[in-house]
């Protein structure tokens, strides 16, 4: 038995199709959703793949949070099925408030596009669990609204409970506050983070390495054990 | 017809690049003496009736949950004009 893994494409996403074939390289099976379709097809788990949905026209994620799928993924969120949210997917957690803080212009104003060390904070997430704390892992980073900002409050309470999941290493990419690259929520159901795991899932391609894999291959082995 | 505008602004605290960028191009085209320029979003918004307080609620709800993202930024509804007619 395996488990369901949906994909939303809305208007704009890029990496729907790599995100698809991640999961069926991991072993699961991957579920296209559709951004106008309230049902999720009985999927177990749901990824919000990268891009620019809505064109990011209002504010990256501020269109697509609004969408009928949508709906129905922040009510199962919240219920406890597992959200991943990649890049522009992050972006969509933050703006439905699945997840706290925002995501801004990276702060020199230039889009990004290349691979980047990330340390795996938080092992114990639905979707880190086949990493291990303080792992180093390097997949690719591509994106123009990559800052991570919250207030001072919320960035404490996030350390203090674990719930930053990534943190860039060597270099801070973009101006994210403390160096955050993604954080859970306090369930660890639901993840968000601005690199790409789902480009490296492959020796042949992206980093030439398959650093990324260890996130489509947690959540399979949560939801068959389940 | 009526006209609401909805400004939004990055919070204070929020460090805001694109303004910054406007700002450090500004000794270069001769203007001098502006200490500091931060960059926002204006919405016009036409409305086919006259803007009662349940119809400027209901935008100041719009500003709050769409338009503006309150965990980065303010935002402040203004009824433009009020005319009736064309």
């Amino acid at each position: 038995m395996t488990a369901r893994i949906g994909v939303v494409t809305f208007p704009g996403t890029l990496d729907d199709q790599d995100s698809l074939r991640a999961v069926r390289i991991a072993g699961a099976e991957p579920v296209s959703l559709w951004h106008r379709d309230k049902d999720l097809h009985q999927v177990d788990a749901v990824v919000l793949a990268g891009g620019f949905s809505y064109g990011d026209y209002l504010r990256a994620g501020a269109i697509s949070r609004f969408s009928p799928v949508m709906e129905t993924i922040i009510e199962q969120a919240k219920a406890g099925m597992p959200v991943l949210g990649i890049c522009n997917g992050f972006q969509i957690l933050t703006e439905a408030h699945l997840l706290p803080g925002a995501m801004l212009r990276n702060n020199h104003l230039h889009f990004i596009c290349r691979d980047q060390k990330l340390k795996v904070e938080n092992a114990e997430t639905a979707w880190t669990s086949d990493y291990a704390s303080g792992q180093e892992i390097s997949v690719p980073l591509k994106n123009m609204d990559g800052r991570y900002v919250a207030d001072e409050h919320t960035l404490d309470e996030l350390e203090a409970e674990g719930r930053v999941a990534f943190r860039y290493l060597d270099t801070n990419p973009n101006g994210s506050l403390r160096d955050i690259a993604g954080i859970t929520n306090a369930a660890g159901n639901v993840v968000g983070l601005m690199p790409h795991p789902e480009h490296a899932v492959e020796p042949l391609i992206g980093t030439g390495r398959t650093d990324g894999l260890g996130f489509f291959t947690s959540i399979l082995k949560k939801l068959v054990n389940a | 017809m009526a006209r609401v505008v909805v400004d939004v602004m990055l919070k204070p605290e929020i460090l805001d690049p694109q303004g910054q960028a406007v700002q450090r191009a500004l000794p270069r085209l001769g203007f001098k003496g502006i200490t500091d320029v931060r960059q926002g979003k204006r919405f016009e918004l036409e409305v086919e009736e006259p803007v009662d307080d349940a119809a400027l609620a209901r935008i100041n709800e719009l500003a709050e949950t769409f338009l503006a993202n309150t965990v980065i930024e303010d935002f402040t509804v203004k009824v433009e004009s009020q005319e009736a007619g064309k």
